[in-house]
C-alpha cells in the first residue's frame, strides 16, 4: 500500500491518456476531480492487487457516456457513491475497494476521485491496460466475471440497478439508460472478490500511467526526446513517424469511425500510414504491410513534447509519431480477440503481434 | 454625404491610425507612440489623419478601436474588478469548484464571493433541477456593497441559456442596474470550465473597458469628431460600444485578427495564410473566407483556460532581432531576440550582437544597415542558416494549413524583408503596400457577425432542414446585430457527432457575418 497525492494524479493522468489508445475522453475531468477530493478528503491509499484477501468485495467503477457532456455537466461528485451505496444493498456486503475497469482516458482518474470521497483504497489494476469502447471489452468478462449487477447513477440522485443474461445485454440496456438520465452517468460494475480480481486483472496499470507521466515529464526537463524514453520504458514499438495530412470521420451508431491518414517523414518519408480509428485507434498500416493491430495498443504522440494525442484532436499538419504496445497477454486469448481482435471491428486481418509484424520488416 | 472611417490599432509600441472611405481606399496612414493613458495616442492619431487628409470632420462616419488594454490588465493582474461568481446547475458541477486550476495570484482576487446554485440544463435543453431563486435572492441581497460585477455561468447554457437570463433579472432587480453582468452563453462555448473562467475574466475588466472606451469617445470628441464607436473582437467583426462594455473578454486577441483581416484586405484575398514577422517573433494565421480560422483548442490567457472565440495562432521564435549563436560550425537561431534594440544591437547598425537581419543582409537578400560589417563572415555558414531560418517559417505554414494542396502566402511586418520570394508550400508570395499598418486597416474593414451553438439530434432525412433552420438563425442575428441585409452571408459552419451517444446527437455551429449598414 501506498498513497497518491496530487503529483501522482497529474503523472497517472498523462499515462492515461497515453494508454487510452486516442479515445477514452479527456483525462482532465477526472484529474481535476480527483485532485479536488484529495485536497477535501486527504490522499488516496493505492493497494497491491497481491495485499487483497480472497473475499474482499471490489467494484470498479466508470463514467459512461458521452465524454462530451462530462466536460460540460461536470459531476457532483457523489454519484459513484449513490452507486456503491446501492450495489452494497443488492450485494448486502461492504465493499472493501475499488479499481478503474479501463486504464485509459478520463475513467483511469474517476475511481481516485471517489476512492478520496469514500475514504476507499483503490486497486493498482484495471480490466482493459488500455481503453476500450464497450463494457464487455474488459478481462473481467474474459474471466466469466458477470458485468451484473451494475448500478448507474446520475447527479440528480437517480440510480437503477441493472440485472443482465449477459455484457452485451448490460451494454444496451446501459446506453440508453445513460441517454435518459443526460448523457454522462457513473457506474458500479463487475463486482468481484478479490480472488476474482487477482485472476481477471492487468496488473499495476495506474503505477504504469504514473511511470508514463514522469518519464515525459523528467524526458522533457533533461531535454531527451520523450519518445524514445517512453517506449524504451514501455518495451513498444516506434511503427511510424510523420504528419496528419487527412482525416474522415463520420458518426454511426455513437461511435465516431474514420482513417487518419499520415504522410511519412524522417525514416518514412516516401510512405504513407492509415489509422484506423473507432473512437480508439485500432489498426495502423502502410499501403504495403500492417504494422499493429486492436487488441494491441496504437497510440499517436507528438513527436515533439512526446504527448498523446486523441482521435479528436488529430489534425492536418501535426507531426505525430505512431507507437505500438503489445497488449496483455489475457487479450491475446482466442476469446480476447474474438472480443476485440480486429474482426470484431470489422477489419478482415488474423490477429498478428505487433512484435511479430516488426519483426517481419514494418520496423525500419 | 461622403462616409469616411477611421480605424485605430493601439499596440504595445504604435497607435496605428487608416482613414478609409465608401470604397474602403485608404486615405492616409500612419503611426504614432502608444501613450500610457492610451487616449493621448489615440488623439494624436486621429488628429494626424484629420489634419493630412483635409477631410471634413462631419463626414468621418464610423471609428473602430482594436486595443489590448483588457488583455494586459489580465495578464498583469491590474485594475480588476470586485467580482461575484455564481455557477447554476447543482446538484451537477459540485466535483469541481469554480476557479480550480487558476494560477493562486489571480484566484485569490477572483475567488471571495463563490456560489454554486441549483439550476442548469442537460445537453438536449432540459431542465437539470428547476432553478433556485429564493437562494439567487439571498446571494444578490449578500452581494450588496461588496461587489460590483457578477460573472454567471449555468450548466449547458450554449444549448438552453433562459436560467442565465433570469439570474441577471434577479440580481438587477436587488442590486439596481449598475451592477455589472456577464454570462457565460455570450462569451464561450460548450466545456463549463473554459467558459466559466473565460466569463468571469469578462466579470474582471469591465471598469478597465470604460475606461479604455470612454477614452476612445473622448479622443475622437476632442479632434470634433461624432463619429458611430465600434469595438474590435477576436473574430474579425465589430461590437457595439454597448455590447463591448459587458463583454469585453471578446476583445482580447483582436490584435492579431486584426492584421490578418488587414493582409486580406489588401491583397483581396479571403483565403490565404498571413506570415507576420516582427521583431522577436513571427505569427502564422489562415483566412478562411475573409475570417482567421479559430483555435480548437483550448486557449490560456494569463495562466487561466478558457475556451472563447480566438484565432488559432502559430507563433514561432524567429523575428528580424533573433539572437544568433555561432560556434565553429554549428549554430543556435533564438529563441531570444534583441526585439526593439535592433536598430542599436544588430552588427549591420553597428552593434555586437548577431541577428536574423545581419544574416540576411550579408547574403544581399535585402539592403539594409551597412553591409560592410558583415562582410568578413562564411558565406556557405551563413546561407545554412539562412536556409535553416526560411525552413522554420515553412515548417510553421504547414503545421497551421488544413490541406496539403499550396495556398497564397501574404508576408506583413517589420521582419517581412527577411523573407525570400518562394516559400515552399506557397502558391504564390504576396507583400502588400501598407503592410505595416495592416492591424489598423483590419479594424476599420470589420464587419457585423452572428453565431449560434445548438446540440440537435440528426438523422440522415433532417439534416439538411436542421442545418437550413440554424443557418437562418445565425443570419437572423447578424442583421439584428446591425448588417446589411444584402449583405449577409453564412462564413462557417461546422457539425461535430458527439462520440460514445446514441441518437447521433450532434453540435452544430454556425457563423454568420456582413458589411455594416451604412444607413
Amino acid at each position: 500500500m501506498r498513497l497518491i497525492g496530487k503529483e501522482e494524479v497529474e503523472n497517472i493522468a498523462i499515462g492515461a491518456a497515453l494508454l487510452g489508445t486516442g479515445g477514452g475522453g479527456d483525462p482532465y475531468i477526472g484529474k481535476m476531480m480527483a485532485i479536488q477530493a484529495i485536497e477535501k478528503y486527504g490522499p488516496i491509499r493505492l493497494l497491491d492487487i497481491t495485499e487483497l484477501a480472497d473475499d474482499d468485495v471490489v467494484v470498479p467503477s466508470a463514467m459512461m457516456g458521452a465524454p462530451t457532456v462530462m466536460v460540460e455537466k461536470i459531476p457532483s461528485g457523489e454519484e459513484a457513491l449513490v452507486s456503491f451505496k446501492a450495489l452494497e444493498q443488492v450485494l448486502n456486503k461492504e465493499i472493501k475497494a475499488t479499481m478503474p475497469i479501463e486504464a485509459g482516458g478520463v475513467n483511469s482518474l474517476l475511481p481516485l476521485a471517489l476512492a478520496a470521497r469514500m475514504g476507499l483504497p483503490v486497486v493498482d489494476g484495471d480490466g482493459m491496460g488500455r481503453a476500450f469502447p464497450e463494457l464487455q471489452m474488459v478481462t473481467f468478462y474474459l474471466n466469466g466475471v458477470s458485468t451484473t449487477p451494475m448500478v448507474l447513477s446520475d447527479e440528480k440522485g437517480n440510480s437503477m440497478v441493472i440485472n443482465t443474461v449477459n455484457g452485451e445485454w448490460a451494454e444496451k440496456i446501459a446506453r440508453s439508460a445513460t441517454m435518459v438520465m443526460g448523457g454522462s452517468v457513473m457506474n458500479a460494475i463487475y463486482p468481484m472478490t478479490g480472488r476474482q480480481v487477482k485472476d481477471a486483472s492487468i496488473y499495476n496499470t495506474l503505477t504504469l500511467e504514473e511511470k508514463i507521466g514522469r518519464t515525459i515529464k523528467e524526458a522533457k526537463a533533461g531535454k531527451r526526446n520523450p519518445v524514445d524514453d517512453v517506449l524504451q520504458m514501455l518495451g513498444g514499438f516506434k511503427l511510424f513517424t510523420g504528419k496528419i495530412t487527412d482525416i474522415e470521420r463520420q458518426t454511426d451508431g455513437g461511435f465516431v469511425r474514420g482513417t487518419a491518414i499520415i504522410e511519412g517523414l524522417d525514416k518514412n518519408k516516401g510512405e504513407h500510414c492509415y489509422l484506423a480509428f473507432q473512437n480508439e485507434n485500432l489498426l495502423a498500416k502502410t499501403d504495403t504491410d500492417v504494422l499493429c493491430m486492436t487488441p494491441d495498443l496504437i497510440t499517436v504522440l507528438d513527436t515533439e513534447t512526446g504527448l498523446p494525442i486523441t482521435t479528436e484532436g488529430l489534425r492536418y499538419g501535426a507531426r505525430g509519431t505512431v507507437i505500438g504496445i503489445p497488449a496483455d497477454e489475457k487479450w491475446r486469448t482466442q476469446k480476447g480477440i474474438d472480443i476485440a481482435g480486429p474482426r470484431y471491428f470489422g477489419y478482415d486481418y488474423d490477429f498478428t503481434p505487433v512484435e511479430t509484424l516488426q519483426a517481419k520488416g514494418g520496423n525500419k | 454625404m461622403m462616409t469616411y472611417r477611421i480605424g485605430i490599432d493601439v499596440g504595445g509600441t504604435n497607435t496605428d491610425g487608416v482613414l478609409l472611405d465608401r470604397e474602403m481606399n485608404v486615405i492616409h496612414s500612419l503611426k504614432t507612440p502608444t501613450t500610457t493613458d492610451v487616449e493621448t495616442g489615440i488623439y494624436h492619431a486621429v488628429h494626424q489623419l484629420m489634419k493630412a487628409s483635409h477631410i471634413d470632420k462631419e463626414d468621418i462616419a464610423f471609428a473602430m478601436l482594436g486595443t489590448t488594454q483588457c488583455t494586459n490588465a489580465i495578464v498583469e493582474r491590474k485594475k480588476l474588478n470586485k467580482v461575484a461568481v455564481i455557477r447554476i446547475g447543482a446538484p451537477a458541477g459540485m466535483a469541481i469548484m469554480p476557479l480550480t486550476g487558476v494560477p493562486e495570484d489571480l484566484r485569490s482576487i477572483l475567488d471571495n464571493h463563490t456560489y454554486i446554485v441549483e439550476g442548469g440544463h442537460e445537453f438536449n435543453g432540459d431542465v437539470i433541477s428547476a432553478l433556485n431563486e429564493t437562494e439567487l435572492k439571498d446571494i444578490a441581497e449578500d452581494l450588496k456593497g461588496k461587489v460590483d460585477s457578477i460573472a454567471i455561468t449555468s450548466i449547458f447554457s450554449p444549448v438552453n441559456k433562459d436560467h442565465e437570463s433570469r439570474a441577471e433579472e434577479i440580481f438587477r432587480d436587488v442590486m439596481g442596474d449598475d451592477i455589472a453582468v456577464s454570462l457565460s452563453s455570450e462569451v464561450g462555448s460548450i466545456g463549463l470550465l473554459e467558459r466559466e473562467n473565460a466569463t468571469i475574466l469578462n466579470a474582471a475588466i469591465i471598469d478597465v473597458a470604460k475606461t479604455t472606451a470612454d477614452g476612445f469617445e473622448k479622443a475622437l470628441m476632442n479632434n470634433g469628431i461624432a463619429a458611430k464607436v465600434f469595438f474590435c473582437q477576436n473574430d474579425g467583426t465589430l461590437m457595439s460600444k454597448a455590447y463591448t462594455l459587458k463583454y469585453p473578454i471578446l476583445t482580447v486577441a483582436c490584435g492579431p485578427t486584426n492584421s490578418l483581416r488587414g493582409a486580406s484586405f489588401l491583397t483581396d484575398n479571403k483565403d490565404a495564410i498571413i506570415v507576420d514577422v516582427g521583431g522577436t517573433t513571427t505569427d502564422i494565421g489562415v483566412l478562411v473566407k475573409g475570417f482567421p480560422r479559430q483555435s480548437s483548442i483550448a486557449v490560456e490567457l494569463g495562466g487561466v483556460r478558457t475556451n472563447f472565440r480566438m484565432p488559432d495562432i502559430n507563433a514561432i521564435g524567429l523575428g528580424g532581432g533573433t539572437i544568433i549563436r555561432i560556434d565553429g560550425d554549428s549554430f543556435k537561431i533564438g529563441p531570444d531576440s534583441v526585439g526593439h534594440r535592433l536598430q542599436e544591437e544588430a552588427l549591420v547598425f553597428g552593434g555586437t550582437t548577431l541577428t536574423a537581419t545581419d544574416v540576411a543582409v550579408g547574403l544581399g537578400v535585402v539592403k539594409l544597415g551597412n553591409p560592410e560589417k558583415v562582410s568578413h563572415v562564411d558565406k556557405n555558414l551563413f546561407a545554412a542558416i539562412y536556409g535553416r531560418m526560411v525552413e522554420m517559417v515553412e515548417e510553421a505554414i504547414d503545421k497551421i494549413k488544413t490541406s496539403a494542396t499550396d495556398a497564397p502566402v501574404i508576408l506583413v511586418g517589420g521582419g517581412s524583408v527577411l523573407l525570400p520570394e518562394q516559400i515552399q508550400g506557397a502558391s504564390y508570395v504576396l507583400r502588400p503596400e501598407n503592410g505595416g499598418v495592416a492591424n489598423a486597416i483590419g479594424s476599420a474593414i470589420s464587419q457585423i457577425s452572428g453565431e449560434i451553438e445548438k446540440i440537435y439530434s440528426i438523422s440522415k432525412d433532417n439534416r439538411q432542414e436542421i442545418l437550413d433552420k440554424a443557418k437562418q438563425l445565425a443570419l437572423t442575428e447578424t442583421i439584428e446585430a446591425g448588417a446589411d441585409s444584402n449583405k449577409v452571408e453564412i462564413v462557417d459552419m461546422e457539425s461535430i457527432p458527439l462520440a460514445y451517444l446514441p441518437g447521433n446527437a450532434t453540435r452544430v455551429k454556425v457563423k454568420a457575418a456582413g458589411d455594416l449598414a451604412l444607413g
